[in-house]
């Protein structure tokens, strides 16, 4: 097998992918988010929503429960810090294995169903792991305070290899580096690279054209004597393998796990971050992931103040009024305008930003060509 | 025996409830063919205007009573809602039973946001894909709640039952059970019975009059209708109005029983969603038969001799339920062939 066989325009998609991301500090400093924190969020949900369009982009099966695997994957990694050890490396792979165990068990029986019946099934597992994390399982996952790490850990890898933390609460270190900052951000950096040249690799594919067959006619497909199940239930599997790895991630740069992560309104935000940035798109959940957490942190920085001075180009009157409307949508009210945001991205966009860069780069197209050009038609399924 | 009758009654106020969303969402999606994620939201509306038109009533008057001083010296303030300044008694009356007097508002109300609501933005999405629909509508549920909570916080708002309403009924003692072994709070008992007669009129509305007919007609075979000369969009709009309705009176009604905040909607969506597929997507009756049952079921798993074999049973039973009948009976219950195959 050919690793490296990709068409040019994939080589150049990536390496400009790769140059983006680990100038990602630099690239984003003008923009007021070229803080490692934030820069964090990006790489990680950034990962979540890749994982998230293999399966909703290729084959078309909408998931409201993938912050199931989310969930479970934080709580698998702080529970590998608090057993084993503080490194993130056994941390990632545990959380990134039981991502996919509890995505094989879950796929398993909800794509038996599909359409509207397997977001439904997807739904309930996802309430279900939510529900249970909160009361039965408390001991596993303490509940409403959330796991949390103690000094008291057994640690039985550090332990082993002598190393002792003394008083304080230890934090996520690889080799001696600390996750938090810059090293953490580029650590995540990394995964998110990756998950991205895996990514290339199964949209080329010949399993990624079966699973794109599955979203254009499952029916043909199985007149055809292919057995569609396995690929379907590979790819939700790949992408639960990516919702732990994030899971894992937003564990290790801070670790703390709660149950309110598995919560549905989470893996309704993954849907929209991939239905933002383009579904079926290559770079697109990446970008919708970017792009929401971006303006989430900005918009529930502003306040009243912020705002008044804002209008203040206004008469006093209208400022009021200018400040009363706008508060609604920022501070607390993010999700206000998450809300509009995802309608009308679904009316009027609904191929995602990507769609909105094709048809904007197409129309240029055409004037230069004096309107001669037809190859401009925009096909969401197929595109960078 | 009288153990497992209580619980029975138990679930049926929260079976009601289910039963009527599932029926609303039933409706829309057999005659519009569209996933209402927002339906939850407008269960959720529904409460919110009876908090409303509480809060209407309750504006009070404020005189100063110059003859009486309070304890720091300054006039006595005396506060009295205006209704009861205007209408005396009568007045107090209607505040005491706010509740359901809010349901003369709320049939104008909830019609009126169903109509919009389909207008404006549902009837764009007849054509698209169901994913499209479930998208769309889960953004307007984000929307209505939010701007819900900027108007009436996030905390829940008490909403007293009238004072009739709240005591207690021992009916056991009707049916032959020792005294104080069956007893039942009065309001739930009177939710249990208006759900009842709301679901009774839905049926009888589309089984005896001309109106329904035409819907049922149009459920079955839409095109054929069209071609009859007969506006079936107009009929399906007004449906989408009437579920609109069930819902908003579903959640009016529960205020006493769960005092309502922004996202109760939600709670109750997810799982209105799963009666709707255990009864059957498109089945009028599998809904109502899956809301009340489920509702029992959970009622009969939150008891303390279940959750001593099975921990946390009742957290999940109503989504294992789901998954169960979905993998026996992959059309619910109650549904029919070639609903939603896709």
């Amino acid at each position: 097998m050919k690793l490296l066989a990709m068409s040019r325009n994939d080589i150049l998609l990536f390496v400009g992918f790769v140059i983006f991301t680990l100038a990602g500090p630099i690239i984003l400093e003008p923009f007021g988010a070229g803080y490692p924190d934030l820069l964090q969020k990006f790489a990680i949900f950034g990962i979540f929503a890749l994982g998230f369009n293999i399966l909703f982009g290729l084959t078309g099966y909408l998931s409201f429960g993938h912050a199931a695997f989310l969930g479970a994957g934080s709580y698998t990694a702080v529970w590998t810090f608090k057993l084993f050890s503080m490194n993130p490396i056994p941390a990632i792979i545990l959380s990134t294995l039981i991502g996919g165990i509890f995505a094989a068990a879950i796929g398993f029986i909800s794509l038996r169903r599909t359409g509207i019946y397997f977001s439904i099934l997807t739904l309930a597992f996802a309430q279900m792991s939510y529900n249970l994390a909160y009361s039965v399982l408390t001991p596993i996952t303490n509940g409403e305070t959330g796991l949390q790490l103690a000094q008291s850990d057994p640690r039985v890898l550090d332990v082993a290899l002598g190393r002792d933390y003394g008083a304080v609460l230890p934090s996520s270190d690889f080799f001696g580096l600390e996750m938090t900052g810059y090293p953490g951000f580029y650590f995540c950096a990394i995964f998110l690279i990756i998950c991205f040249f895996i990514k290339i690799r199964i949209f080329r594919s010949p399993f990624g054209l079966m699973l794109r067959a599955v979203k254009s006619n499952q029916n043909r497909l199985n007149y055809t004597g292919v057995n569609s199940r396995p690929y379907d239930l590979s790819a939700f599997i790949i992408s639960g393998m990516y919702a732990g790895l994030a899971g894992g991630l937003l564990a290790v740069t801070d670790p703390l796990a709660g149950a309110e992560r598995m919560q549905w309104t989470a893996s309704g935000e993954v849907v929209l971050m991939t239905i933002l940035g383009g579904a079926g798109t290559l770079i697109g959940p990446v970008i919708g992931a970017g792009a929401i957490k971006y303006f989430e942190n900005i918009f529930s920085a502003f306040n009243d103040t912020i705002l008044m001075n804002a209008f203040s180009f206004l008469p006093e009157v209208l400022q009021s009024a200018a400040v009363s409307v706008t508060s609604l949508f920022v501070g607390e009210g993010w999700h206000l305008t998450l809300g509009a945001l995802f309608m009308l991205i679904v009316i009027f966009l609904p191929g995602g930003l990507m769609e909105g860069f094709k048809r904007i780069s197409a129309m240029i197209k055409k004037r230069m060509n004096g309107g001669s050009d037809g190859s401009a038609s925009s096909n969401p399924t197929t595109s960078a | 025996m009288d153990a497992i009758f209580l619980q029975v009654l138990n679930g049926l106020d929260k079976g009601g409830a289910y039963a009527l969303i599932a029926l609303g969402l039933t409706l829309i999606f057999g005659t519009l063919g569209v996933v209402n994620f927002a339906h939850g939201a407008l269960f959720m509306l529904g409460a919110f205007v009876a908090v409303a038109f509480k809060s209407i009533l309750s504006l009070e008057q404020v005189t100063i009573d110059p003859t009486r001083m309070t304890a720091w010296g300054t006039p006595m303030e005396i506060r009295q809602p205006f209704v009861e300044v205007w209408f005396g008694d009568l007045g107090a009356t209607v505040l005491e039973y706010s509740v359901p007097f809010a349901i003369l508002a709320a049939i104008p109300t909830m019609l009126f946001i169903g109509l919009v609501m389909e207008r404006g933005l549902i009837q764009f999405f007849y054509k698209r894909p169901h994913a499209d629909q479930i998208l769309v509508t889960f953004g307007l549920a984000i929307v209505v709640q939010e701007i819900i909570k900027s108007i009436f916080g996030a905390n829940p708002i008490p909403q007293p039952a009238p004072e009739i309403a709240k005591g207690m009924i021992d009916f056991g003692v009707a049916l032959g059970f020792d005294a104080g072994n069956v007893v039942y709070p009065a309001w739930r008992l009177i939710y249990f019975l208006f759900s009842l007669s709301v679901i009774a009129v839905v049926f009888a509305f589309l089984q005896f009059t001309t109106f329904g007919m035409v819907v049922r007609a149009g459920m079955a075979d839409r095109e054929t209708v069209g071609l009859l000369g007969i506006d079936i969009d107009r009929r399906f709009t007004i449906v989408f109005g009437i579920a609109a309705l069930v819902a908003g009176l579903a959640g009016l009604m529960y205020t006493p029983i769960l005092s309502p905040d922004y996202h109760m909607g939600m709670d109750f969506l997810v799982l209105s969603f799963v009666v709707v597929v255990v009864g059957g997507m498109g089945s009028l009756s599998g809904a109502v038969l899956a809301g009340f049952l489920l509702g029992i079921l959970q009622s009969f798993a939150s008891m303390n001799e279940v959750k001593a074999i099975f921990p946390g049973i009742d957290q999940i039973i109503i989504y294992l339920i789901a998954v169960v009948v979905l993998l026996v009976r992959p059309r619910g219950l109650m549904g029919r062939k070639g609903v939603m195959e896709h």
